[in-house]
């Protein structure tokens, strides 16, 4: 057996964890052990990432160690394990576990134990992927930062004193900082890309009713989606070929599947594609390191035979403005059931009388941060008798506009290409008082899902004057998610080439893990 | 609780005409509910028919129950009602416990049917018609319970218990449009209008149609105009009248109630009322506002609910005979009299009638048994002719003993007795109180002398052929029988020993 020592283990992609398992060159329970020890390292502390809310030690080792039985045993039932068995991941806090704690990074539901799995956490489990634990996000996943969680904020591995992104923080920031090496995130206005953006990995918002969403606490159920974090376009595919598919308990999951998005990512070829740079996506109020990584991007793609075309979508301008009408209206909805009445956090008012409408206000009024008492009452505004036909209605027509904006780009190009956010990854802290500010962070990640078309983000290097990660967005019509790993794939090989490696190999060192029961082995160089 | 004044239902009509409306909610009788695969069962203990649905966990979507569908569009077709191309739900937000999500999944602006029409036929024969407006789907909510109140009444409730087991429990709401001129009539087709979607929707099988288990609720709209006057009067919305008799006394007592208010000057109230059976009022509720905003919106986790005009054909094809269609072909069938067949309608037991003829009873031997025994029976018990005990069977084997001369009528009536209490099956109870007529014809010969000895002027005159004057030695010798003798064989045997032929 080739020895590999756990420090290297860590950085592995899940691919190529996956070929080692295959190849018993190191177990199942070393991998898990290895993230788990890293976890234990870099997470918790004053200064640590926090980017896990919940680990999940025992269960995630024992998952880890029925597989090195199956694998060690031989046999039929060794060679049906799926290809990912043994490779752990993190699950945002948002989906629901059965053995675990779920948040959704609220005091309001402190506590609470789900009784059923999310459909993708079911998949996960009859892949056999240890589950390590529970990520940190905004509360509800409203935010762009992580900074929304009642249970402190992730710091971004690249920077400390910055954000990881948001809501999908935790996740991202988990796999940026080698705690694991796949996470699920949700995708609302940007969650999974945006996060993936401004830590340097990858991060993939399927089409619309891709990945079932039962299970996933709804934020806005017209525009949330469930998608892959990791640090390599193929991982991403890999993980999404797992999740993804029809669900009878999701009637808005997509009947057929999506194709293979494996062989997307492994046959990586742009010769004679049309790439569409959006015009609105880009330039005027995006950071410059922003728009050079991304110029750098399109010479690349351009180079390995890509066709660069301008496409323009002129109702992008009114996206974020709709989408804070519909996300907020759908929220006020969503979370109304969070009263106190059947599951989570009661509390009573402090004077009587004891009234059933007096107790959901108060638990309500003590479980709910800002961020989401701001969304629940912009909602319940916007969708007032009197009041709906100019922000709902309205909301709804642009939606329709931006589909077509999407339609008309779509007839000029195979794909479109945009900064993912307009800036890096700002200071903890830094526009925590100012919601629009915060806001304007998802306004290239928010047309994506006002259309359901999908996105991926991937890092495009970093930015000249802050030395910090830069995303690159690629966006494909619905149900043509392969076309975003096909083009990937190629964007990241072309990119790594640059930089002589992985972007993530520029990341700052964090706190040295705790090795002393591990051995020591060596590791086979991926190709 | 004060009484509302109100004038009596003659002058209330001489001023004023009514304008009815109702809301009819059916309880569908699906397996599952209407957007979870939780069983859809009544009567079980509370909480235990449900899932992370139906309590509204987090993370959960909701699925629609395909035969819930097929249930609503057979009951917008037997409505006469156009079916909808593309439909969709809407969420109805409002804060109650009963409610998991505290929104209510229901079709708003999109019912899967509408434009319908129902002819109503009044205990007369009269024949309205009540527009349907729409039958749109959605779910019914939990069943709270409030204690350590009064009467169990929220207000004043130390606590209330929660049985979600009703949650999620597939609904059809069937809405009229306003119903005009039915004028004194109103209370009566006010009970025959919810009578007859209660036969409708029983008669599809896709409802239980107990109106007591509540599988079909009303809420009855009432408003007054002065005659002549086009525009509406203002309404009240009495709920949940829940028999069919309510419905009538509660429409009868809105209408004293509201020409009273009008009378007095003062306009009608737009609010909910309640019914109460006890006093046969109704009661002030919540008066209807615009602070009623239930920021209704197309419901994001649910696709459109698109019936293939295919689908609505199949379904079409596969619809039971409507019932007043049915009793069209039954009357002509049974070739009861109009009389006749309306007062079979009027008591409830045509289908049980059906079901006698067809376990081999002829039709008017299951009328005389039904209307003649077991109706009058039913009254006295207060219960539901066909919820006496009494099957089909029982009345065959009934009818086959008298026709077969072992028993005569007025046996066959305490045989009856001794089935319904307990006492075995007709043959079994004809054993038991040794109720077999006396067919031997020694003893009968021996009564026969004895009756005509007793009255010679009455055999004189059939012996002069007054064949009529009979009935008077038969009813000596039934007397003298104890009522067991066969009395057609009495009299034959008394017209031979007379030497007389009939």
């Amino acid at each position: 057996m080739t020895e590999t020592n756990s420090t290297e283990l860590i950085r592995l992609s899940a691919a190529q964890l996956a070929a080692k398992l295959a190849a018993r060159e190191v177990t199942a329970v070393e991998v898990t052990q290895a993230h788990l020890d890293r976890i234990a390292a870099v997470d918790g502390g004053e200064r640590g990432v926090n980017a896990f809310l919940h680990v999940n030690t025992e269960e995630a080792l024992a998952v880890a160690a029925e597989v090195d039985a199956i694998r060690a045993a031989g046999g039929q039932a060794a060679e049906e394990l799926h290809e990912l068995a043994g490779v752990p991941i993190a699950v945002k806090d948002l989906i629901v576990t059965i053995g675990q704690p779920t948040t959704a990074g609220s005091k309001i539901l402190e506590g609470w134990h789900s009784p059923y799995d999310a459909t993708v956490v079911k998949k996960l489990r009859a892949a056999k992927m240890p589950i390590l634990g529970k990520t940190n996000l905004d509360e509800f996943a409203m935010g762009s930062s992580t900074e929304h969680s009642a249970f402190g904020p992730t710091r971004n591995p690249w920077d400390l004193d910055r954000i990881p992104g948001g809501s999908g923080g935790g996740s991202a920031a988990a796999v940026a900082a080698f705690e694991a090496p796949l996470a699920l995130g949700t995708d609302t206005g940007g969650s999974i890309r945006q996060p993936g953006a401004v830590t340097g990995t990858v991060g993939v918002k399927p089409t619309y009713g891709g990945v079932s969403r039962y299970g996933a606490i709804a934020m806005a159920s017209s525009l949330d989606q469930i998608g892959p974090v990791s640090r390599t376009v193929l991982d991403s595919a890999l993980l999404q070929q797992v999740i993804g598919g029809h669900d009878p308990h999701d009637s808005t999951s997509l009947p057929d599947p999506l194709g293979d998005l494996v062989a997307a990512a492994r046959l990586g070829n742009v010769d004679g594609m049309k790439i569409g740079i959006i015009k609105e996506l880009h330039g005027e109020g995006y950071q410059a390191g922003v728009e050079n990584r991304f110029n750098e991007s399109l010479e690349l793609l351009k180079e390995a035979g890509a066709e660069i075309v301008e496409v323009s979508c002129p109702n992008f301008q009114y996206a974020l403005g709709a989408y804070y009408l519909i996300m907020p209206s759908e929220a006020s909805s969503n979370l109304a059931k969070f009263d106190g009445v059947r599951y989570g956090l009661r509390v009573l008012p402090e004077e009587p009388p004891l009234t059933i409408e007096r107790v959901m206000g108060a638990t309500r009024a003590a479980g709910f941060g800002d961020e989401v008492k701001r969304r629940i009452i912009l909602g319940t505004y916007a969708l007032s008798a009197g009041y709906y036909d100019a922000y709902y209605g309205s909301a709804q027509k642009v939606r329709t506009l931006i589909q077509h904006d999407f339609d008309a780009a779509f007839e000029k190009a195979d794909v479109l290409i945009s900064p993912t956010a307009p800036t890096t990854a700002f200071k903890l802290g830094e526009k925590l008082d100012d919601p629009l500010a915060m806001y304007l962070n998802d306004v290239a990640t928010i047309p994506a899902n006002m259309a359901g078309v999908p996105g991926l983000s991937l890092p495009g290097g970093l930015a000249d004057e802050d030395g910090l990660p830069v995303g690159i967005q690629l966006l494909a019509p619905a149900r043509e998610d392969a076309r975003l790993y096909r083009v990937g794939a190629v964007l990241e090989s072309l990119l790594e080439a640059k930089w002589g490696g992985p972007l993530l190999d520029k990341a700052p060192e964090l706190a040295s893990p705790v090795v002393e029961h591990v051995e020591t082995f060596e590791t086979q160089e991926a190709k | 609780m004060s009484t509302d004044a109100t004038l009596s239902f003659e002058e209330a009509m001489e001023k004023y005409d009514p304008v009815l409306g109702f809301e009819v909610h059916v309880e569908l009788n699906t397996k599952t509910k209407m957007f979870s695969s939780a069983p859809n069962v009544f009567g079980d203990e509370p909480n235990t028919n449900v899932n992370e649905v139906d309590l509204g966990m987090p993370g959960v979507l909701p699925v629609v129950n395909k035969t819930a569908v097929e249930s609503s569009i057979k009951i917008g077709l037997a409505l006469n009602c156009k079916i909808a191309e593309s439909c969709r739900f809407a969420r109805k937000n409002y804060f109650y416990p009963d409610t998991p999500k505290n929104f209510q999944t229901s079709q708003y602006d999109e019912p899967i049917a509408y434009d319908g029409y129902l002819d109503i036929e009044l205990e007369d024969g009269t024949v309205f018609r009540v527009e349907i407006e729409r039958a749109h789907m959605e779910e019914d909510a939990g069943k709270l319970t409030h204690l350590g109140g009064s009467a169990g009444r929220i207000q004043g409730a130390e606590y209330s218990l929660v049985d979600y087991n009703r949650a999620g429990v597939p609904l059809v709401e069937i809405v009229t449009k306003p119903i005009e001129g039915a004028g004194s009539r109103a209370p009566e087709l006010a009970k025959a209008y919810v009578a007859a979607v209660r036969e409708i929707v029983k008669n599809l099988g896709v409802s239980d149609a107990k109106m007591e288990r509540g599988n079909v609720r009303c809420d009855a709209n009432v408003s007054l105009r002065p005659h002549g006057r086009e525009r509406f009067g203002i309404r009240s919305e009495t709920k949940n009248v829940n028999s069919l008799r309510a419905v009538e006394h509660a429409v009868r007592y809105e209408i004293q109630r509201h020409a009273a208010v009008l009378d007095s000057g003062e306009p009608v109230i737009q609010e909910t009322r309640h019914w109460h059976e006890d006093t046969r009022t109704t009661t002030s509720g919540r008066a209807k506002s615009d602070a009623d905003d239930y920021r209704y919106f197309p419901e994001p986790d649910l696709v459109p609910v698109v019936p293939s005009r295919e689908w609505v054909e199949e379904i079409r094809q596969t619809l039971p005979e409507p019932p007043a269609e049915r009793r069209k072909r039954l009357k002509q069938d049974w070739g009861y009299s109009d009389l006749e067949f309306r007062d079979v309608v009027n008591a409830g037991v045509l289908d049980e009638i059906e079901e006698t003829i067809t376990a081999g009873a002829t039709a008017s031997v299951a009328r005389k048994w039904w209307m003649g025994e077991i109706v009058g029976r039913a009254k006295n018990a207060d219960v539901d002719p066909g919820q006496l005990g009494v099957t089909p069977a029982t009345i065959v084997e009934l009818s086959k003993m008298v026709e077969a001369g072992k028993i005569n009528n007025k046996m066959a009536s305490a045989v009856l007795d001794g089935v319904l209490a307990g006492e075995g099956t007709p043959a079994e109870v004809v054993e038991k109180r040794g109720l077999a007529v006396v067919s031997d014809d020694g003893p009968l010969l021996e009564a026969i002398d004895a009756a005509l000895a007793a009255q010679p002027d009455v055999a004189e005159k059939i012996r002069g052929g007054k064949v009529q004057a009979i009935g008077a030695i038969v009813g000596g010798v039934m007397k003298a029988t104890r009522g067991q003798a066969d009395a057609g064989r009495v009299r034959e045997l008394i017209l031979e020993k007379l030497g007389v032929t009939a």
